[in-house]
């Protein structure tokens, strides 16, 4: 088991004829995602990599195939349309793999989200993996490893790193969630969590936050009261001076709110394992799991 | 992006929201001039820098005179000036404005939001106008009220309402209040502000209120559908290193440590600058080189890393998932004999090809040393700048 995704997920390519959008649609074909279709405007009746048929809206590519996930590699911005496009096409699982949509069309991409079923991931992330079955983003495939422990990140190669020693310690992981760095995402830490604690192969859950926003001090309000897992939480900018962005957008201590010490203070409240840096991450969720 | 105080205005008036009159000056002359012009018994003279708190400061000050004005002017052009929100560095003045004068009859809080926990725009309102909002926030927050907007539904008449009635002022002034908060909501949306705080919002003798000082802080991710974002770009208000890196396509923001730091990816850069605090030392920025760290990009960081003195080691912590890791350690040490890098390095590179990056960063003849882990590279660079 593992959660959102699996062998079996069909995917679509919003974006695919880009550079970005081609690269990374090959390198999830070699892991051997189900890449069904991809969108790329006007270039419709055409075939990506010789194999992969290219639409020019979401509605056509729908009645040809069944599609559970659309992976976004579109430009920032026209981003938020073509979210919304998969959105009013009920995909139901929509990973934006994009970097710098504006915060203007985030609050109506969150509108139409609020009115829909379709789970959102991103933006500004590297996308969703379950282990040697389903990979839709951009992060090395090589790294992860069919296992037992749930990965959620605000962040891409600081959640590397620690999968990386997950993988390495020989714990392994079920599902890797990079959620998105910037200030206004599709879903928080929040739903995902739900859904580990009640993912079956999933014995414990990493959390990496970092500063900005209070989205990990919610987080652990909810495992405090929801989740009989170990949450593992580690959280990135302890050194960032205030008033700065640092690299990602959502990465900003604004008025006070947001520091590094006044969220990992509310995690070890609530009850989360706290590792102290990134490399004592793999070590920490051996201590939760009493191993 | 922060801009300046009259560049707000400029855009609250492009939405037809009145601020009073004001010419922005770059020397003493120029101030004697804008005095006699407004022609007001009168006249505001305000430091134009990126940080708030200057009346508090002396950033702020009153001229009665075309006399008065050019000394003040004369005075604060040039100078250093500390606030609660430039750090201790302060920011030098290099232009100020000229306003002229209001009968304030009262002083209000408001200001336009992102709340990032609803994704809604959040006006928040005092009744403590020129207080710094934060302060009124901790010591009595029944004085400020927030109301949340829904972007898909818009503001509605109730929100303003409400607003209205926390004011507690004449309902005379309802439909003066109710326009100017439909300007304001409109220009914090069309403009894709991350911010708009007016403080204070002054209502005058005549009954009209008047943003008399605006900070609008603009969304940079915007700037493709606003060209004019690129012309607000004031690069004396930011650190020239910054520019530098920024004008090459590289993520640094200076720090006050002695250990320069080269990463990929913002959290991973950001985990690394604690680590290398955790080992007892301090860094020196914070840099992401992004997804592709080849030669000729590794070289820019160098370069940047090398323009801050206070850097006495540099750590390269490099997480290679896409990119290679022996074609990254083939680029630092290519880059580090290109300009003749004197200074200790430790490469900690992971992920595809680890193992044979660690051979070409040992075999490269340069003061390069391998960190095995981020922890044990973090602790090797912080054992070396400490002596």
């Amino acid at each position: 088991m593992s959660i959102l995704v699996n062998k079996n997920t069909n995917v679509l390519v919003q974006g695919i004829t880009g550079k970005e959008g081609s690269f990374h649609t090959l390198k999830c074909l070699e892991y051997g995602t189900n890449i069904v279709a991809g969108v790329t405007p006007f270039k419709g009746k055409t075939l990506f990599n010789n194999s992969v048929p290219v639409y020019n809206t979401i509605a056509e590519a729908k009645k040809e195939h069944g599609i559970d996930a659309t992976m976004v590699f579109v430009p920032a911005g026209f981003a938020a349309s073509s979210i919304i496009e998969a959105v009013e096409a009920e995909i139901p699982l929509i990973v934006c793999i994009t970097e710098g949509i504006p915060v203007m069309d985030m609050l109506s991409v969150k509108d139409a989200l609020n009115c829909s079923e379709s789970i959102m991931i991103g933006p500004n992330c590297p996308g969703i993996i379950t282990a040697d079955e389903c990979k839709i983003g951009i992060m090395p495939g090589f790294i992860h490893k069919k296992g037992k422990i749930g990965v959620l990140s605000r962040s891409g190669t600081l959640t590397y790193e620690a999968v990386n020693q997950l993988t390495k310690a020989g714990l392994g992981e079920t599902t890797c969630i990079g959620i998105g760095g910037d200030p206004i995402i599709g879903s928080p830490f929040i739903t995902f969590l739900k859904m580990f604690e009640n993912d079956s192969e999933t014995k414990a859950v990493v959390m990496i936050g970092e500063i900005g926003g209070t989205a990990e001090e919610e987080a652990s309000e909810f495992v405090k009261k929801n989740m009989k897992k170990p949450v593992i939480g580690f959280i990135a900018g302890k050194t960032a001076p205030a008033g700065k962005r640092m690299g990602h957008a959502g990465a900003i201590i604004s008025g006070g709110v947001g520091t590094a010490s006044e969220k990992l203070k509310t995690m070890e409240k609530n009850g989360v394992f706290i590792a102290d840096n990134p490399s004592v991450i793999a070590e920490t969720v051996k201590k939760a799991l009493n191993l | 992006m922060d801009i300046h105080e009259y560049q707000a205005k400029e855009i609250l008036n492009n939405h037809n929201i009145k601020t009073l009159r004001s010419i922005l000056c770059r020397n003493s002359e120029e101030a004697y001039k804008a005095y006699q012009t407004l022609s007001s018994p009168v006249c505001a003279v305000k430091a134009q820098v990126h940080a708030g708190g200057r009346g508090k400061a002396g950033g702020v000050k009153i001229a009665k005179s075309a006399d008065e004005a050019k000394s003040i002017a004369g005075k604060m052009i040039g100078t250093t000036l500390v606030t609660a929100q430039t750090g201790k560095g302060g920011k030098i003045v290099r232009k100020v404005l000229i306003e002229e004068g209001a009968e304030i009859i009262k002083e209000f809080y408001l200001s336009l939001t992102i709340d990032r926990k609803t994704a809604s725009i959040a006006f928040v309102l005092s009744v403590e106008g020129g207080m710094e909002i934060e302060e009124v926030s901790k010591n009595t927050p029944e004085k400020i009220l927030t109301v949340s907007i829904n972007r898909g539904r818009g503001l509605k008449s109730f929100h303003i309402l409400k607003m209205f009635l926390f004011l507690g002022i004449e309902r005379t002034l309802y439909n003066d209040f109710a326009n100017l908060a439909n300007l304001l909501y409109d220009s914090f949306t069309s403009e894709d502000m991350s911010m708009l705080e007016i403080n204070p919002l002054i209502l005058t003798g005549a009954n009209a209120f008047i943003p008399l000082d605006a900070k609008i802080i603009l969304d940079d991710n915007a700037s493709i559908r606003h060209p004019y974002f690129n012309d607000f770009i004031d690069e004396d208000e930011e650190e020239p290193l910054e520019v530098k890196a920024k004008s090459v396509g590289l993520n640094y923001i200076k720090l006050d440590g002695n250990v320069g730091c080269m990463v990929n990816g913002a959290g991973l850069a950001m985990a690394t600058m604690d680590t290398i605090k955790e080992f007892g030392a301090m860094p020196a920025n914070f840099l992401d080189v992004g997804g592709t760290a080849d030669a000729k990009r590794v070289e820019t960081a160098f370069n940047i890393l090398l323009s801050d003195k206070n850097v006495k080691g540099i750590f390269i912590n490099i997480f290679g998932g896409i990119v290679k890791c022996d074609m990254v350690a083939e680029g630092v040490v290519a880059a580090a004999k290109n300009i003749g890098l004197k200074l200790p390095v430790v490469v900690r590179l992971e992920g595809t090809n680890a193992d044979i990056a660690a051979k070409i960063i040992e075999s490269s003849g340069m003061n390069f040393i391998v960190g095995e882990s981020l922890a044990d590279g973090a602790k090797k660079i912080s054992d070396i700048v400490n002596g």
